[in-house]
């Protein structure tokens, strides 16, 4: 990026890619898909305490349409797995998934027959979160980390992302 | 329990009680499977026993008539409780109560989805907590814990509801292009006000709604199953998540429950410790519950207020004081994981502080409040009796009038030492129950400075080596120690064989932990007893004929936590 501060028009330069990127960042529109524990601790994040609208992210979208953030927080049981396909695939390109917690990205302590183990077995993943639940600075570092992989991306959702939903 | 229910049974029934047993203080009494209807009938209508608190499946795979079917009776007038036994071979069916206990109905549906009983003439018998298309049956002792099924399909609930019955505007108009056909309308089971994975199908007259059925199971993370498959001790994290805004209190009466069983009493510090933490537990749960319910009427500025003073009480107290903010695993049989660090009793007063200003402030902006009043006031309206038919419990029944409370009605851990008021409602309906909760608060925090100042020095854990874990410089320096330790973690607590039923006043209601012990370190059944999913099967019948906005709001002010409704 480059800014001419003499000509007296101020113009500035950079690429296309790296404004509209810059401009993504910092507007997530977040999808909290919560389900359980987590979705409490996302709550908090929310809330005025910790305040994720420091990030650019506050406006909360409970429709897929309308956000390119999905933020699964919670266990997800065998029963919600349709759900939370449809989900990811109402959501318009570009868009980013966080996996928070440990039930989310692996099942954590419930290895039974009702948890999925793991939401990587359905819908791709960007971050994933640790913690049972992660706490709320937790949840906002991988924001923080989401942001930077944000900015680096192409203008375009590159191949990788359009990848088949897996079952 | 009461001897005297026993007595009056047999004098009624005579031979027709197989046998009658005593487990724990606990009594239960053996009936056949055909006469159950009769017995329950006569209990609650001559022995006034109001509500079936919950029907509990266990399954002996050694026995010929394989599982047994639990029904836990109370009667709140007498003060008294009975647990009646069916016995049930594999392929036979017993008589539905849902006729008489209106919380039969969905219990019923439960013990039919993980064990497959069959129950006659049930109104409506499906599959509750797993997925439609499950095969096998969860619980069962032969059904392996990890193997999942994936679901295809979800359910259709719309061919639930009979199409158009019972509307009164359908028949009026003729023809296929009726201009008055009723909505079908699905709220979840991701949906901003629904607090949890739940899902509910409205069929809709304008915004009215006609007919309502709800489905739950969303959440189910098989906390029975697991509990099963893990020692009694490791079982304790599991119940943080059960009702994860409160997990202290989970925790305190999952530990007093598998005491009972031991029949062991912890020491007087640690049961003071007990009794502050869930109280602190409770006025987390009902922020939580108080200010979301404010958010879904539209009040934000509640929710900031409440919140606040939540995540003041994590930071400052919850956290020092076990290391994590919701998933406290603070209790352990027979004690506490570690005593309180110092400078708690300030850091509470400091937050009990600013919690009074902020009660005040959101009551200053709610209770005359034309937009709240017209929003609660008579709406989502249920009386005493089919509250406790539903089996009721907790603020949502003291909202109807009833002063039950399980800590003034059955004290544990040192209750009856505290004075406290238990509040009450006049209505049962949603502003009753957001003020029942408000005013237990106020009372939470006297218990809270009563614990305080009872507080002496004292040991935190039971000193008995078959079930506190010994201290750590007793591991690190003696053979003995590192024996002990190794004993009670790879091996679990042997718990004596028997059974006990051990409940308390949670944040929603009645918790119990119904736990059956064959005598290893590991439980044999752990039955919770969730006071949400009671609450939760009335909510079809609290929302026909309502506004569905009017839903929204009612199913804020009945706390709906799925981590328990699902379990």
């Amino acid at each position: 990026m480059a800014v001419a501060l003499d000509n007296p028009s101020n113009f500035m330069t950079t690429r296309l890619r790296q404004a509209v990127n810059w401009g993504r960042k910092y507007s997530l529109w977040p999808l909290p898909f919560g389900t359980a524990c987590c979705a409490i601790e996302f709550m908090s994040t929310v809330s005025s305490y910790n305040d994720i609208s420091r990030f650019g992210a506050e406006a909360v979208r409970f429709s897929p349409r309308q956000s390119d953030l999905l933020l699964v927080a919670g266990t997800i049981s065998y029963k919600q797995v349709p759900i939370l396909k449809t989900i990811y695939a109402q959501m318009c390109e570009p868009k980013w998934v966080i996996s928070m917690g440990a039930c989310a990205s692996t099942g954590g302590f419930y290895n039974n027959y009702s948890t999925l183990q793991g939401i990587d077995k359905i819908i791709p993943v960007d971050y994933y979160v640790a913690g049972c639940p992660p706490t709320p600075e937790n949840l906002l570092s991988a924001l923080v980390s989401l942001q930077d992989r944000v900015q680096n991306e192409g203008l375009v959702p590159s191949a990788e992302r359009h990848q088949q939903v897996i079952r | 329990m009461s001897q005297k229910l026993v007595d009056s049974l047999k004098s009624e029934f005579g031979d027709k009680i197989v046998s009658v047993n005593n487990s724990c203080g606990d009594e239960s009494v053996l009936v056949p499977g055909d006469s159950l209807p009769a017995v329950l009938k006569y209990l609650k209508e001559s022995e006034s026993c109001e509500q079936l608190t919950d029907v509990i499946g266990v399954d002996y795979p050694e026995r010929t008539e394989r599982f047994e079917v639990n029904y836990l009776l109370r009667s709140i007038a007498n003060k008294s409780r009975i647990n009646v036994k069916v016995a049930v071979e594999e392929g036979m069916d017993i008589p539905t109560v849902s006729d008489i206990y209106k919380s039969a109905n969905w219990a019923e549906r439960e013990v039919f989805d993980l064990y497959g009983v069959k129950f006659r003439n049930h109104p409506d018998l499906r599959r509750i907590l797993c997925h439609h298309e499950f095969e096998g049956h969860a619980l069962r002792k032969d059904y392996p814990i990890e193997q999942g099924q994936f679901l295809s399909t979800p359910e259709k609930l719309i061919d639930d509801i009979e199409y158009h019955g019972g509307a009164f505007r359908a028949d009026e108009v003729e023809g296929e292009d009726n201009p008055f056909d009723l909505l079908n309308v699905n709220i979840g089971p991701s949906h901003p006000a629904t607090h949890g994975a739940l899902r509910i199908e409205v069929q809709l007259d304008g915004e009215t709604i006609v007919k309502a059925k709800s489905e739950i199971g969303y959440l189910h993370r098989c906390f029975e199953k697991e509990a099963e498959d893990h020692t009694w001790s490791q079982v304790m994290p599991y119940t943080d998540r059960l009702n994860y805004v409160s997990s202290m209190l989970n925790n305190c009466i999952y530990a007093s429950s598998v005491e009972k069983l031991l029949g062991v009493e912890v020491p007087q510090r640690a049961q003071i410790i007990r009794v502050i933490v869930s109280e602190l537990s409770r006025i987390i749960d009902h922020l939580v519950c108080i200010c979301a319910n404010l958010v879904d009427i539209g009040a934000l500025t509640n929710y900031w207020y409440f919140y606040n003073i939540r995540e003041g009480i994590y930071y400052d107290i919850i956290e020092p004081l076990c290391g994590s903010r919701l998933t406290t695993n603070f209790a352990r049989i027979g004690g506490l994981s570690h005593d309180l660090f110092d400078g708690f009793e300030d850091a509470v007063e400091k937050h009990l502080q600013k919690m009074e200003v902020a009660i005040k402030e959101v009551t200053g902006l709610i209770a005359r409040n034309r937009i709240f009043l017209d929003r609660t006031v008579d709406v989502g309206v249920l009386t005493t009796d089919e509250a406790l038919s539903y089996g009721y419990t907790g603020p949502c029944l003291r909202a109807t009038g009833l002063d039950y409370d399980v800590r003034k009605h059955a004290p544990y851990s040192g209750y009856e030492d505290y004075k406290f008021d238990v509040p009450i409602g006049e209505n049962g309906d949603t502003r009753d129950r957001i003020m029942v909760r408000m005013e237990e608060m106020y009372q939470s925090a006297s218990i809270i400075r009563q614990g305080i100042q009872k507080l002496t020095p004292g040991p935190i854990a039971l000193d008995n080596a078959s079930v506190s874990l010994p201290p750590k410089e007793s591991v690190y320096g003696s053979i003995e120690g590192v024996m002990n330790q190794f004993k009670l973690i790879s091996e679990g607590i042997k718990v004596p064989a028997g059974e006990a039923y051990g409940y308390g006043e949670g944040a929603n209601g009645e918790l119990g932990f119904f736990c059956v012990s064959d005598g290893t370190g590991q439980p044999h059944r752990l039955k919770v007893r969730p006071p949400c999913f009671p609450i939760f099967s009335a909510f079809d019948e609290i929302i026909e004929g309502l506004m569905i906005a009017d839903a929204i709001a009612i199913l804020g002010s009945i706390n709906i936590i799925a981590g328990e409704l699902d379990r």
